[in-house]
């Protein structure tokens, strides 16, 4: 935390801050020196814990109508829709929300990857966002489940049994998490319950996160250490404060259109059919978020290779900051990092675009080969890259460029970070 | 410290058998917390159920629901069968005789679930005229048995008996 000492102006205040220090921590929050040339992709940290809290309160609201019985779920989801007061509006929020908590998300990784922010020592800080990412999904896989419609259902079946891959154990295990021979009353019970905990985990690793980040503080787009509190910094109230308020703003105007205009447009009707046990629908799909997932899981012909590899790419990123060696962190100084980066992210929206086709002809095609350039990115590209990559020279601090125009050479040190 | 022979005294005695008596009281406090999610007695019980099949023609099926699983019961006409019967076992997956998953030749039971990730397959679909799952692209043929696509096994064959000539108990 800061290492200035804080101390209440009023008397009570002096008196409640020795006991417990709210103060200080909250003056510490004020404070908080932030590097001055954040740009807007580093609002999306205040856009995602908007998204949470909106899911928790919306959820809350919904618990107070919904009920967990596989005889009843399909109807009380439709009694919200139609009987409860702006029970239309809550619900769209929440589901709707849990799209744009993913796209937030998604933004912030992608943030990170190309500006480093993985890198020492923000490693913790990284593997704890990986931590809440996974149970992101979990969270949103259960939540998909409760309106017991045909996806709910067989979406639980598919996933559910992705376990049943797993050796010896796996036919105890799926049965386990079933409560029962097959996705049932049981199963949408504990779903319902564990949906109503996990977003609390996960909120308490937002706290971690957080205190993690103001231990080193922010990295910034150039990626160099900044000296803090110094002419690079600015306080986070209300400097950042309001920055990350109009980036809301905007982000809320895109959600109220998804919300209004095309509530459904991100779902899909076949879960407005209650669940059926006896009949798969066509064509099952996940939620969009999680198609690239599911285009590595169809990609491999082999039930275990296919769970192994998906569960596979998802941990590959915990181990991200010791595969990419290199000691620049931002990619702006990185020439070939960056054209690697957006082949990365093209790679993961055609897995994400072939997760949706069905898996046949030139669509397996290309997410075999979409498949294998993820792993390739991380496992061979990123490592020999750090290795080879000649990186262009770091300036000497936030301000310099800014003073004087850049680059200039007499302002510029050698290619290595201020460490 | 004395670094000579280590000898085992009272005090490591007592800290092995706490922590050893500890472990053993958490082990027993956790798992009915992990066994209650476990199929409890009221879905146990649902273990069994009869079919009658006399209404069956040949070349058709019917699914029933079985432990919330679809059970396929088909009445295979004389070309599936022989179909079944001419298959070479080393052309299969999951190598299994047509005469291994059924009772009589002319009925075939088997579960109606995928054996990848437990969809439900169509019937007389497929490369191979059996199934076709539409999930993730497996053929069965008319045996139940898995012969191009991801799926891993055959489909299950459950337990069941013939109670008499138009009535099956499967559980």
């Amino acid at each position: 935390m800061s290492e200035h000492t804080y101390t209440p102006k009023s008397k009570f205040g002096k008196w409640f801050n020795d006991r417990l220090p709210l103060l200080s921590l909250a003056s510490h929050l004020t404070d908080y020196p932030t590097p001055k040339n954040l740009n807007y992709w580093w609002t999306f940290g205040g856009i995602l814990t908007f998204c949470l809290l909106s899911q928790i309160i919306t959820g809350l609201v919904l618990a107070m109508h919904y009920v967990a019985h596989a005889d009843l779920a399909f109807n009380s989801v439709e009694h919200i829709m139609r009987d409860v007061n702006y029970g239309w509006l809550i619900r769209y929020i929440h589901s709707n929300g849990a799209s744009m908590f993913f796209l937030a998300v998604y933004i912030h990784i992608f943030r990170s990857l190309f500006y480093g922010s993985y890198k020492s020592p923000r490693e913790i800080i990284w593997i704890l966002g990986m931590i809440i990412y996974l149970l992101m999904m979990a969270t949103a896989f259960m939540g998909y489940v409760l309106p017991w419609g045909q996806m709910s259902f067989w979406g639980a079946t598919v996933i559910t049994n992705l376990f049943s891959a797993i050796p010896l154990f796996g036919e105890s295990i799926t049965t386990w998490l079933w409560g029962g021979y097959s996705v049932d009353n049981p199963t949408l019970t504990r779903f319902f319950s564990l949906h109503y905990l996990f977003p609390f985990l996960i909120l308490g690793l937002v706290i971690l996160h957080i205190w993690a980040l103001h231990v080193p503080g922010n990295n910034n787009p150039i990626g160099i250490d900044v000296k803090k509190p110094s002419k690079d910094t600015v306080p986070f109230h209300p400097y950042i404060t309001i920055k990350d308020l109009f980036a809301l703003l905007i982000f809320l105007i895109i959600f109220s259109g998804f919300i209004f205009f095309a509530p459904n447009v991100l779902g899909h009707s076949d879960n407005y059919i209650q669940a059926n046990p006896l009949v798969t629908p066509k064509h099952i799909v996940p939620e969009w978020y999680l198609l690239p997932f599911y285009a590595i899981l169809r990609s491999v012909p082999d039930k275990l290779g296919g769970v192994i590899l998906m569960f596979g790419s998802i941990f590959i990123l915990m181990a991200l900051p010791w595969l990419d060696s290199s000691k620049v962190r931002s990619s702006v100084f990185r020439p070939l990092n960056k054209i690697f980066f957006w082949v990365l992210v093209i790679d993961v929206l055609a897995l994400g675009y072939v997760g949706a086709m069905p898996a046949e002809g030139l669509y397996l095609v290309v997410a075999r080969v979409g498949t294998l350039y993820y792993f390739a990115h991380f496992l061979v590209i990123l490592p020999l890259l750090s290795r080879i990559e000649k990186t262009q020279p770091l300036p000497l601090s936030i301000t310099e460029p800014v003073l004087t125009g850049m680059p200039k050479v007499e302002f510029i040190k050698s290619d290595k970070p201020d460490v | 410290m004395n670094d000579s022979k280590k000898k085992t005294n009272r005090r490591d005695f007592l800290f092995t058998a706490s922590y050893t008596v500890g472990a053993v009281g958490i082990g027993a406090t956790i798992w009915p917390f992990i066994d209650q999610m476990n199929p409890d007695s009221s879905v146990k019980a649902l273990a069994t159920t009869e079919v009658d099949i006399s209404q069956i023609e040949p070349g058709k099926s019917i699914t029933v629901l079985w432990r919330g699983k679809p059970v396929f019961i088909k009445r295979r006409t004389e070309t599936e069968i022989s179909e079944a019967k001419a298959v070479n076992l080393d052309d299969l997956k999951h190598p299994e005789k047509d005469e291994d998953r059924v009772k009589k030749a002319e009925w075939l039971v088997m579960m109606g679930i995928c054996s990848h990730l437990g969809c439900v397959p169509l019937s007389d679909k497929g490369d191979y005229n059996g199934w076709f799952c539409p999930c993730h692209g497996s053929h069965y043929d008319t045996s139940g048995r898995i012969r191009k696509g991801p799926a891993p096994t055959n489909m299950e064959i459950p337990k069941y008996a013939f109670i008499d000539d138009n009535t099956i108990r499967i559980g």
